[in-house]
């Protein structure tokens, strides 16, 4: 191909080198670098208010108390990217949670009741891939119903009993790095589900960003029509979607049920709203195509801070849910002027 | 015709953001009178019903109703008034019955303000009798109407709010032979009764067999108005049309060679029925036809989007089956689609991501992207196409239109296509690019790549093909050679009824 339009184009500047200050800004966007500061405002202001909301054990448990939202927030940020959502989510995360618990009781190698979650997390979302992808029906249906067997399903099985004496060994959220010194700087022990969750969400970034399938994702979550006619199989994309979602809600699942020293075996109440939240304030596009896990976990983050914030500024706890609608009603309005102003600016 | 017009429009004008869609244009129409308003697709004809109806509101100009100024702020204001409009997209609430359709909005009511069931009922009876329509039952639901009794509806809903002028949009476009008749009979009756009647149509022998008057409209432009008993066929083609080629379009010398695309009895209905057709090797063939005729529908099918239920499809003399558009693009085909919006383009993505879309599986390593790459072909279409852009990670949302297109055609040209379908590729583009669009086309003929391009806009097929095909209904109904061409024979084979080659025929073009 050598073909040149005739009249000389304006040069437009190029950095086909790529440099790394540029890739990294567009790795985060805005929204992310919004929320990091908005983070990072409240910590401040709330740790002058009162120092002990800094302090080191508050300061790790705002970063630990939503560490299995942000992950299962993973997977939502990519169903809401493909334009679809889940709201069977914190259904799902109470059974395979007491799928893992009732393994460990019964016996099974830890490893086992860590693993079995997982898979089975996978293979609900390959079903719900299926009836999404192939037989067409609008994931919210879906993932409604789900939510609703799963739910009393749970209850019937388990009679609401909740599991006790798990075995020692198998508190996978408990576990924590040795605290250690180094240049005369003491690291604190960190929670495993704070490593878990860095570690996750920079493949999921990553991965989301520079691989063929993660590319096919936005693509089909932007514009279905204009990636099924540039040869994405819009089907296959959905069916990794959701299976992928599956594997998170099932990592997400152990490390909730292997955080106290009980399972309670029900569903926890509006968990699937608080991992939608995250995905939302995090800047992920109820309109599809647009979004980060990277935003979803600075989200959950935030979350979790004002949470704690509340607490140590005296206000009661009850606000939370109020200025966590605020937060989505906020976020939503800013992409929905964001779409239009760019809109506007294409001119047609 | 001596009496008041009952519709009476002078000096209408009306701006759209970059388009004059019309100017200074005049209609009138007299009651018990069917008036069609003709014209090529852009020609205005669907923002002037929309002016009369009150959908949009005129620039400049006055429309007058029984000889009295009106204006309308909304399309109430003219129903008001007595103008009704049926689009071709008929406007029905499907789980509704058909009297609740005819009355939606204006039911009849009892005492208390309750909605008088049995008088809606006797009412809608009696219109529809009126229309001589005997066979539709008012209790029955829409849904389950064909579109031609949804159509009669719509006819008695506007007779329900008394309207007086009565606007259809192309009525035929969708019937079948039998309910077309019954709709003339329908036309001719509300004729007698005094209602004016504009008619659509892009089927110049229903005017014939219809109209008194005609109006055509070209370029946003009034050409005339004529009794229908003093015009030929070939008279309102001319008015139409009318405008000459200006040399614009550098159709450049391409050596013709092997066929590399040909198409054999290929079907897939409703709109593409037994096409036959060849593209060869550096040349660029012209797919002329109206709005609806199944050009797209023919390229989607060729490119697998809708595959084909019928039919072969040949490269470089090899049967293929295509059955959606991987396979297509593996074959070598590439088709810039006709809506970039919605078909082209993800809005949301960068530049350097929609160029490479269509070539992701050929630069990936181990399932990543090789993003030098990626970016090495976004630099190369920016400069090669000429696009406008800050930058390759410039999101394509904030693009002009014409830049927007480029980034498309480039996605495609990334795919180095053997086979290029563009469907309208110059669609809602400015002036400069167009130009640019064209020049690259005629280049890439040079080089080899069989094209095959979709244009609503005659001077662009005329100028830019060395052969032309013609579609109507799905079919293939004409073909023309480059010198042979003109605007003339090519809109009369668009328009006309029957598939003869449209150089054969030169008289009336009325068929009964």
């Amino acid at each position: 191909m050598t073909a040149t339009a005739k009249p000389v184009p304006t040069p437009a500047r190029r950095d086909d080198t790529g440099n790394f200050v540029s890739r990294l800004i567009s790795i985060v966007s805005s929204q992310e670098i919004i929320l990091l500061f908005v983070l990072i405002a409240l910590l401040a202001s709330v740790g002058s208010a009162n120092p002990r909301y800094v302090a080191e054990r508050n300061f790790i448990n705002i970063f630990n108390g939503n560490a299995y939202i942000a992950v299962a927030a993973i997977g939502m940020t990519m169903v809401i990217i493909s334009r679809n959502i889940d709201i069977s989510v914190g259904s799902l995360i109470g059974v395979l949670g007491t799928i893992s618990g009732t393994l460990a009781i019964n016996g099974s190698p830890i490893w086992v009741s860590w693993l079995v979650p997982i898979l089975v997390g996978a293979l609900v979302g390959a079903a719900i891939g299926f009836m999404v992808a192939y037989l067409r029906i609008p994931s919210i249906v879906v993932t409604l119903g789900l939510l609703s067997i799963l739910k009393g399903g749970l209850i019937t099985v388990t009679s609401g009993e909740w599991i006790t004496d798990l075995p020692e060994g198998f508190f996978l959220a408990q576990m924590k790095t040795p605290a250690f010194s180094i240049l005369g700087l003491s690291i604190p022990a960190i929670p495993s589900p704070i490593i878990i969750m860095f570690v996750l969400t920079l493949i999921a970034v990553l991965w989301m960003r520079y691989s063929q399938t993660g590319r096919a994702i936005y693509a089909v979550g932007g514009n279905a029509e204009a990636a099924r006619l540039s040869g994405i199989s819009e089907k296959r994309i959905l069916m990794t979607v959701f299976i992928l979602n599956g594997v998170f809600v099932g990592i997400a699942a152990v490390l909730w049920a292997t955080q106290l020293s009980i399972i309670q075996s029900t569903v926890p109440p509006g968990l699937e709203l608080q991992i939608i939240t995250a995905a939302v304030v995090g800047g992920v596009s109820i309109l599809g195509g647009v979004g980060t896990a990277f935003g979803a976990m600075i989200a959950a983050i935030l979350l979790s801070a004002i949470n704690s914030a509340l607490v140590f500024i005296d206000i009661s706890p009850y606000w939370f849910r109020a200025v966590v609608g605020i937060l989505i009603l906020v976020t939503v309005l800013a992409d929905m002027l964001r779409r239009r102003r760019t809109a506007a600016a294409s001119g047609d | 015709m001596n009496s008041i017009p009952i519709l009476e429009i002078e000096h209408i004008s009306k701006r759209f953001p970059g388009v004059q869609a019309l100017s200074d244009v005049q209609f009138q129409v007299h009651a018990g009178e069917v008036h069609a308003l003709l014209g090529e697709n852009g020609a205005g004809k669907s923002t002037l019903i929309k002016i009369i109806s009150g959908v949009h509101r005129p620039d400049e100009g006055t429309i007058r109703i029984d000889n009295r100024p009106v204006s309308f702020n909304n399309p109430r204001e003219a129903q008001a008034l007595g103008v009704a409009t049926i689009y071709q997209e008929l406007s029905l609430y499907p789980e509704l019955t058909v009297a609740e359709n005819i009355f939606m909005g204006h039911a009849p009511r009892g005492p208390l303000g309750i909605v008088d069931w049995r008088e809606m009922g006797r009412r809608s009876r009696e219109i529809l009798e009126s229309l001589e329509i005997t066979d539709l039952d008012v209790n029955r639901k829409v849904g389950g109407l064909s579109v031609g009794q949804r159509q009669r509806v719509e006819i008695a809903k506007a007779l329900s709010l008394n309207a007086r002028i009565l606007i259809m949009d192309e009525p035929t476009a969708a019937l079948t032979e039998a309910d077309v008749q019954r709709l003339f009979s329908i036309v001719r009756l509300l004729r007698e009764r005094g209602v004016g009647v504009i008619y659509i149509s892009h089927r110049l022998e229903e005017v014939f067999l219809l109209a008194d008057r005609v109006t055509v409209l070209r370029d946003g432009q009034y050409v005339g108005t004529a009794d229908v008993k003093d015009v030929t066929s070939d008279q309102l083609v001319s008015m139409m049309v009318g405008r000459t080629i200006e040399n614009m379009f550098p159709k450049l010398p391409a050596v013709i060679g092997d066929p590399v695309l040909e198409v054999r009895n290929l079907s897939r209905r409703p709109l593409c029925k037994s096409v036959n057709l060849t593209v060869r090797s550096g040349e660029i063939v012209g797919l002329a036809g109206l709005v609806g005729s199944g050009r797209s529908e023919l390229a989607q099918t060729i490119f697998g989007f809708t595959p084909a239920q019928e039919g072969e499809i040949l490269l470089n003399g090899q049967a293929v089956r295509i059955r959606n558009p991987g396979q297509a693009m593996r074959y070598g085909i590439a088709y810039v689609p006709e809506d970039r919006g919605t078909q082209g383009l993800i809005r949301e993505m960068r530049l350097r991501e929609n160029v490479s879309l269509a070539v992701l599986r050929t630069m990936t390593r181990s399932g990543f992207i090789d993003t030098a790459q990626e970016r090495r072909l976004a630099a190369e279409a920016i400069e090669q196409l000429g696009i406008r852009a800050y930058s390759i990670d410039q999101v394509v949302n904030k693009l002009s239109g014409g830049n927007q297109q480029k980034v498309v055609v480039s996605k495609w040209l990334a795919s180095k296509p053997k086979v290029l379908i563009m469907d309208e590729p110059t669609r809602g583009v400015d002036v400069g690019a167009k130009a640019e669009i064209h020049h690259l086309i005629s280049e890439l003929a040079q080089q080899g790549l069989a094209i095959l391009m979709i244009s609503s806009e005659l001077p662009e097929v005329l100028g830019m093909s060395d052969r032309i095909i013609v579609m109507r209904e799905g079919r293939v109904v004409a073909e023309f050679d480059r010198e042979e061409a003109n605007q003339k024979n090519v809109v009369t084979a668009m328009m006309r009824e029957t598939a003869e080659p449209a150089t054969a025929s030169t008289g009336q073009g009325v068929s009964v």
